[in-house]
């Protein structure tokens, strides 16, 4: 445990005895209160642990302070599990009266948690999933994304694959909506011949029977979306197979700052799809991630960018204000306008409220001080926005 | 090609299998000489790997990090007997399923809070480092065939010691009649105590020798665990030489099903069909085992357990 970790928790117990001494008396009413939904038990813990601290390290900058009003922000964990994010969304919405909610890594529980926190007229502001029901016709004025749609990521790959001319390339992915959601995303922009469309279990450990298959197919490139701990074991088997070298590993989610600790020198030269980088050159961006290294210790991945923008959302949008949140509309235009310095350089809401911003390939590197990070190769679009836009009726 | 393609899955489904024997073959013994189960097993295969990755970080060597972790795994096995199971062998199952669920819960988060979410890396030593070229593009590591080889070798000295020393008579004849070999003056206590410890132990084995291919991860166990039930179930509770057959059937039908599921269901039906059909219907097939075996043979293949 390092001592980062160490802050936060005594920053969230203050916070929650202050929560305590104050219910007598009512709430202060210039106080802004945000409740964060994040991932932080499970197998996945470690995405949810990188968008918390993103977030709460903006917070600690400004002096515990979001558009100059004193901001506590109310961590709750999600478990991965909908109904848990859905009882917990209402309990930050009628409890703790918050005024805006933040977070969410993964789509399932977007999903479950936009529509009770809709009713209630509370702004989700996405760090992370962008499921496509929220980005077309499900579209609605109270949530944003600060991250990206879903299947941009995986369009950056097939994008690649295709100008680069690819012409046979194996897809894999778990066998769930995501995974099938992934392989789509690819073959949007993909035209060349898919040898195999491997589909494996959730959670599968082992993947020598697929690496076998990819050898034998003899693909040009290979693709592949594996969240989490499936894709440390692909990683480094890919590399033990010997496969690495000859055959190109594009991947979407599966090679990222929370899985490079885990796989280090075996992802060495992979490529992902992103919005952004470690080393994005914005000046907003170095000063980000020094400044995140050094207070927890570790490299942020793309989910601390995300939700450190969110952060720098939010602040403009009350700044601008003057922290008069009661007319719904009026933060709505407020948060829209996304007047502040993204660490991902420009950046604009679409109609749907999902960004418009760069997507590039990136590909692992070893920094010089010996840690691994995503670097960007080349930019494979400009100033991208999704294809739901065009269904979702806000304008 | 194809016949190339059919060894090497075998080769896979075989290390697979033997994994699955190392985690078995404790909770087998558990299972049937002391009719406890204990969920918490697919624990100890993850504290095993977390400890290995502990101990080779911090002396820098693999081989001796083996041998401390796997003293750390019997000593975790024996104390957790000790402090919390020894107290559930005369309850009901469902007892012993709640308590040992929770101690799932509790290590998860413990382990957690140790060495924090990220997944941890291991890397393969340097001695096993190598790997064999099996077909064009594809490299066997070497490191697969010795987990191969240790995975059997320890299923030999498990037979020995079960089938030709004395305690593995008293464990033998505990698995078949636990009441009438303690009222023959053997120590039952003393005896699940080192059976647990000795399960652990090599849970912990296959959860080290798992670290550097598979991350290493809070909950790795949890995913192991229901194919290793899966495992002693049809080979028979209790059963060592059932679960090492059951094992390996069950590492080479999830593997083989894996590999050729989508082409042979390819000859059945169109491409995007069978692409959707093929997965489904692997990752069916274990359990579709499971089910015929029990059919055929209701208490597994190698029941110990008399009458």
């Amino acid at each position: 445990m390092n001592r980062g970790d160490f802050d936060v928790k005594r920053t969230i117990g203050a916070a929650a005895l202050a929560t305590i001494l104050a219910l007598p008396g009512a709430a202060g009413a210039d106080e802004l209160k945000i409740g964060l939904i994040s991932t932080l038990s499970g197998p996945s813990a470690a995405l949810g642990q990188h968008l918390r601290d993103g977030f709460l390290l903006a917070v600690k900058q400004r002096g515990g302070k979001l558009g100059g009003e004193a901001a506590e922000v109310i961590v709750v964990d999600d478990e991965l599990k909908p109904d848990v994010a859905v009882t917990k969304a209402k309990a930050l919405v009628d409890r703790d009266k918050v005024d805006f909610v933040v977070g969410v890594v993964f789509s399932n529980v977007m999903n479950a948690v936009a529509k009770p926190l809709a009713e209630s007229k509370t702004f989700l502001i996405s760090a992370n999933a962008g499921p496509s029901t929220l980005a077309g016709e499900g579209c609605s004025p109270y949530v944003f994304s600060a991250s990206y749609q879903n299947d941009q990521n995986h369009e950056v790959l097939g994008k690649y694959a295709q100008d680069k001319g690819y012409k046979k390339v194996v897809l894999m992915a778990p066998n769930y909506q995501a995974g099938k959601d992934s392989l789509a995303g690819f073959k949007r922009h993909y035209k060349g011949e898919v040898a195999e469309e491997i589909y494996t279990q959730l959670g599968q450990l082992d993947f020598s029977a697929e690496l076998a298959r990819i050898a034998a197919a003899e693909p040009d490139a290979v693709f592949t979306f594996m969240p989490g701990g499936m894709g440390v074991n692909l990683v480094k088997q890919y590399r033990q197979a010997g496969l690495a070298d000859t055959v190109p590993f594009l991947s979407a989610f599966t090679v990222d700052e929370t899985t490079l600790p885990a796989t280090q020198g075996a992802a060495l030269g992979l490529y992902s799809g992103a919005a952004w980088a470690p080393n994005l050159d914005t000046p907003e961006n170095k000063a980000f991630v020094a400044a995140f290294e050094k207070e927890y210790g570790y490299v942020p991945a793309l989910y601390a960018a995300q939700a450190y923008d969110a952060a720098l959302m939010i602040d403009a949008a009350v700044k601008g204000l003057g922290g008069k949140l009661d007319d719904k509309e009026a933060v709505r235009a407020a948060l829209k306008k996304a007047d502040f310095k993204s660490v991902r350089g420009a950046f604009s809401f679409n109609t749907n409220q999902f960004p418009i911003q760069d997507f590039y390939l990136v590909k692992v590197a070893k920094r010089p001080d010996g840690k691994f990070e995503t670097e960007i190769a080349e930019t494979v679009f400009k100033q991208y926005g999704d294809v739901y836009a065009a269904k979702c009726p806000m304008k | 090609m194809s016949t190339t393609l059919l060894l090497i899955q075998t080769l896979n489904g075989l290390q697979l299998g033997v994994l699955l024997f190392l985690i078995a073959a404790g909770l087998t013994l558990v299972f049937g000489v002391m009719d406890f189960i204990n969920l918490a097993h697919g624990v100890q295969y993850m504290l095993g790997a977390y400890f290995l990755a502990a101990f080779a970080a911090a002396t820098g060597s693999f081989a001796l990090g083996l041998v401390l972790a796997l003293g750390a795994a019997l000593l975790c096995g024996v104390v957790l007997e000790r402090l919390v199971l020894r107290h559930l062998y005369g309850r009901d199952h469902l007892d012993q399923v709640l308590a040992t669920f929770g101690i799932i819960l509790f290590l998860n988060e413990a382990v957690r809070a140790l060495w924090g979410s990220a997944p941890l890396h291991v890397d393969i030593p340097e001695a096993m480092s190598g790997a064999v070229r099996l077909m064009p593009g594809l490299l066997y590591p070497f490191y697969r065939l010795v987990l191969i080889g240790a995975g059997l070798g320890v299923a030999l000295l498990l037979y020995v010691l079960v089938a030709h020393t004395r305690i593995g008579m008293r464990v033998r004849a505990g698995a078949s009649d636990a009441a009438m070999v303690s009222a023959l003056g053997v120590n039952v206590g003393r005896l699940f105590t080192l059976v647990f410890g000795f399960g652990a132990m090599l849970a912990g084995f296959a959860g080290a020798l798992a670290a550097p291919i598979l991350s290493v991860e809070p909950g790795m166990g949890d995913n192991i665990l229901i194919l290793a039930f899966v495992v002693v179930v049809i080979g028979g509770i209790g059963s060592v030489r059932g679960a090492f057959v059951a094992a390996l059937l069950v590492g080479l039908v999830d593997t083989l099903g894996r590999s050729f599921s989508t082409s042979l269901m390819r000859l059945a039906m169109d491409s995007s069909a069978a692409a959707q059909a093929g997965p489904a219907l692997a990752s069916m097939l274990v359990y579709v085992l499971m089910a015929l075996v029990l059919a055929v043979r209701p208490r597994g293949l190698f029941p110990a357990r008399a009458g």
